[in-house]
């Protein structure tokens, strides 16, 4: 069926703009709730201060919502934006998206990079972003949720109504989105959609998924946009599927100014790839699937809800088995030009529970993320049991970091009776059960029984399980790995203060897109002092935080390393690397840049997202507290099973005698040393970004940094 | 006794190489460099780079995480 057939509700004709310098001059407004679509200009001061992608996300974000916006507002906007350099083909992993909003789960700005598709086309039909306001009313109308379509080709944006047979699940959205949009085979490459599932309508952790058609496989793929929620503001705001169609395109899309550079620097890293990533991390045959292994070895691998770093079992699940199951020989990259092409299918997936049940599918993944939140930390050591949960994740439109963490705690909850079969339903959530934690699944997915409860996340977890059960708030409190409302992601943290300021000294939450230290810190020993953990924990964030302004994959920044990178003054920081990406830069959009340069684009934007998180009410001091779990032992078992580091930690932290203590002494004394570690680690933070004792980014800072609006200055000023 | 990223003591034993040390503490990591008293070991040298006794070994990791 045609998508002639669905019916228009509005409409917007524009002239697709030629894309100058990674630029298309232009981003699209859409209503979803009283159908008005505009072009609004992209400003010189935009791409000056702001870059694009995330930059842009958030200006396009913070003039559109107010101070009392929450997550299920109408004027909550769902920006996305790919940045300058995405959609080039020249260099392996260009074709990042960046999505924003206001999350369910932190009532702050959430922001998610993914790969797929959507963000090079919605650039190629001439938009460097798109943000999507407004809410669908159905009253009165013959139709509940809408479609956006943008047509590049035919210079049109469409709203369309999505009749009653549309469904909703991306594993059967996909393919109706196909048949509507691209009934010919020839067509198919050149759309995109975003969609989420029914997952997201009942709970705070919906992701969104990103199509990319896979022409090797003649199949509909996915990636996701997982962490915060956004698919849940998804579907209240009643969107089925945003769609984008491009013409057929060539490399050279995005008019660079110098693409000679961007083949160089290209050139450079494939020759890197090629060399090196069969003896290094083997991405191309096994994904980030490859740090399972290790994060065990080094005992960061989390277990049983982040109690332990290591398990006997892991081996039932680390890098050698996905690729065993992983299809090989097939270049695997979310973006064209990628020769890393880490992003692996296990294909023939026969599904055994739920409403698919029956149905042979492919999984896209599972990522490392997914390996240690669905598994090992929910004591899942079957590889089956992880696809299942991955496949059915993406189907119905969850976040499986959220899902495996908070799960995770879940099951802690049921072991240490928090929890019983009353409570949750008949459910025997006890660690190690997959056909329990599947049907948690399902039962988020029908928006019925103790799916409810766990689809709010873990922080309204806790407060339902105090409120309700009876639970010990504190003990809770120390075991909910959550911060600011986001579920963590999938490393311990609890022997590196750097990383436990990874996780907490963040924007929108404890994800380690951030900053990953914790070698550097825990193994390396590099980073002694205070000061030189703050040091880390300003640069790298702010390094990180840059490939999501221009389009950019971080794993092609250092998940391979060629052999010189070890003679240069500072290997963590793979200088060589950093050049190619200030090529890139310049090369694209004629800016000539040095790499400092590339931190200060990203310390604008990182201040700017810390005001907005104040303005909304949020990002204090306060805000940024950790479960004491990411800090040291919350358990006697947890204690003992690694008694002889705690206490070699007393003798040489503290100059304590253990034998001359009870646990509990030394436990308390743990505490108070590790919690004390971190308000010294804040301080240091703080100062070294240029904010006060509170977290407040200072007035000169802002002004240094150029981003000194009048109603920015405003929010600060109110804590200063 | 060799001291490794200036944390952890190894007994030392003749014909030590840096392999040993690696196993030892199950240092599994492909993105590491090994510096011996100040110099670089090449990765392709692990198995035959013998660790001198009372040897600073320095281990490092490059940053992970995905």
């Amino acid at each position: 069926m045609p998508k002639d057939t669905l019916r228009v509700l509005s409409e917007y004709a524009y002239t697709p703009p030629v894309i100058e310098r990674g630029y298309a001059g232009q981003t699209l407004y859409v209503n979803v709730g009283d159908g008005r679509i505009a072009a609004r200009p992209v400003t010189a001061e935009m791409k000056e201060k702001f870059t694009g992608g995330r930059g842009f996300d958030l200006w396009l974000l913070w003039h559109g919502v107010h101070d009392d916006t929450r997550w299920d507002s109408p004027e909550n906007e769902i920006v996305i934006a790919p940045g300058p350099c995405g959609g080039i083909t020249q260099y392996p992993g260009s074709g990042k998206s960046i999505v924003t909003t206001i999350s369910p789960l932190t009532d702050i700005v959430i922001d998610s990079n993914v790969g797929g598709h959507f963000g090079p086309y919605l650039k190629f039909a001439g938009w460097d972003a798109i943000e999507v306001q407004g809410k669908v009313t159905t009253d009165g109308a013959d139709y509940t949720d809408v479609i956006v379509y943008i047509d590049g080709p035919a210079g049109v944006v469409q709203l369309l109504a999505a009749p009653a047979d549309c469904p909703t699940d991306s594993h059967e959205l996909g393919p109706w989105l196909l048949e509507h949009f691209a009934p010919h085979d020839e067509d198919k490459p050149f759309v995109s959609f975003v969609t989420a599932g029914r997952g997201s309508e009942h709970a705070r952790m919906g992701c969104l998924n990103f199509s990319l058609y896979d022409r090797k496989r003649k199949a509909l793929r996915f990636k996701q946009a997982g962490r915060g929620g956004i698919g849940t503001v998804f579907r209240d705001k009643h969107i089925k599927a945003l769609v984008v169609r491009t013409a057929p395109f060539k490399g050279d899309e995005n008019n660079p100014a110098d693409i000679d550079r961007l083949i160089e620097a290209g050139a450079r890293i494939r020759k890197e790839i090629a060399t090196y990533d069969a003896a290094q991390n083997r991405m191309r045959n096994r994904g980030t699937a490859y740090l399972v292994q290790i994060m065990d070895d080094y005992d960061l691998l989390p277990v049983h809800n982040f109690r332990y770093g290591s398990h006997p079992e892991t081996p039932k699940i680390n890098g050698a088995v996905w690729e065993a199951r992983f299809t090989q020989g097939l270049p695997d990259g979310c973006w064209y030009g990628c020769t890393m092409g880490c992003a692996h299918t296990a294909e023939h997936h026969k599904v055994r529970t739920g409403p698919y049940q029956g149905q042979c599918v492919m999984v896209d993944g599972p990522e490392y993320e997914t390996i240690a939140g669905v598994g090992s930390n929910c004591g899942i050591f079957d590889p089956d049991a992880i696809l299942e949960i991955n496949f059915y994740c993406d189907a119905y439109g969850i976040d499986t970091i959220s899902f495996g963490t908070a799960m995770a705690f879940v099951m802690e909850c049921f072991e240490a009776g928090v929890l019983d079969l009353e409570k949750t339903g008949g459910l025997d959530l006890r660690p190690g059960n997959a056909e329990a934690a599947l049907e948690v699944l399902h039962l988020m997915a029908r928006g019925e029984g103790f799916g409810l409860i766990f689809g709010q996340g873990i922080r309204r977890m806790k407060s339902y399980f105090v409120e309700h059960f009876g639970a010990d708030p504190q003990f809770v409190n120390d075991i909910g790995m959550e911060a600011k409302g986001l579920e963590y992601s999938e490393y311990i943290p609890k022997e590196s203060l750097a990383q436990q300021g990874g996780y907490g000294l963040t924007n929108k939450g404890p994800q380690h897109d951030e900053a990953w230290l914790i070698f550097m810190d825990q193994v390396n020993h590099q980073l002694p002092t205070f000061e030189d953990k703050a040091e880390a924990l300003h640069y790298f964030p702010m390094w990180r935080t840059w490939f999501g302004l221009c389009g950019f994959c971080k794993l092609l920044w250092n998940d391979v390393i060629p052999p010189e990178n070890a003679h240069t003054p500072e290997p963590a920081k793979i200088m060589g690397h950093v050049q190619n990406y200030v090529d890139i830069f310049s090369g694209v959009t004629g800016r000539e840049v040095t790499p400092d340069d590339l931190i200060t684009m990203s310390e604008r934007v990182y201040n700017f997202q810390r005001v907005f998180n104040i303005r909304l009410g949020k990002g204090l001091r306060e805000h940024d507290a950790t479960p004491y779990r990411s800090m040291g032992p919350v358990t006697e078992a947890e204690y003992l099973s690694r008694q002889e580091r705690y206490d070699r930690q007393l003798r040489e932290w503290l100059n304590l005698d253990p034998a001359k203590m009870t646990l509990q002494e030394k436990m308390a004394a743990h505490r108070a040393y590790r919690t004390a570690q971190y308000e010294r680690l804040t301080d240091a933070v703080y100062a070294r970004r240029g904010w006060t004792k509170n977290g407040v980014p200072t007035v000169e800072k802002l002004r240094a940094l150029g981003i000194d609006y009048p109603d920015v200055i405003a929010v600060v000023e109110k804590h200063l | 006794m060799i001291t490794v990223n200036k944390h952890h003591t190894l007994p030392w034993r003749e014909g030590m190489t840096v392999r040993d040390v690696l196993t030892a503490m199950k240092y599994t990591f492909p993105h590491i460099i090994v510096v011996i008293n100040g110099d670089i070991v090449r990765h392709d040298a692990y198995d035959t780079t013998p660790v001198p006794d009372e040897a600073d070994v320095r281990v490092v990791h490059m940053i992970a995480g995905g």
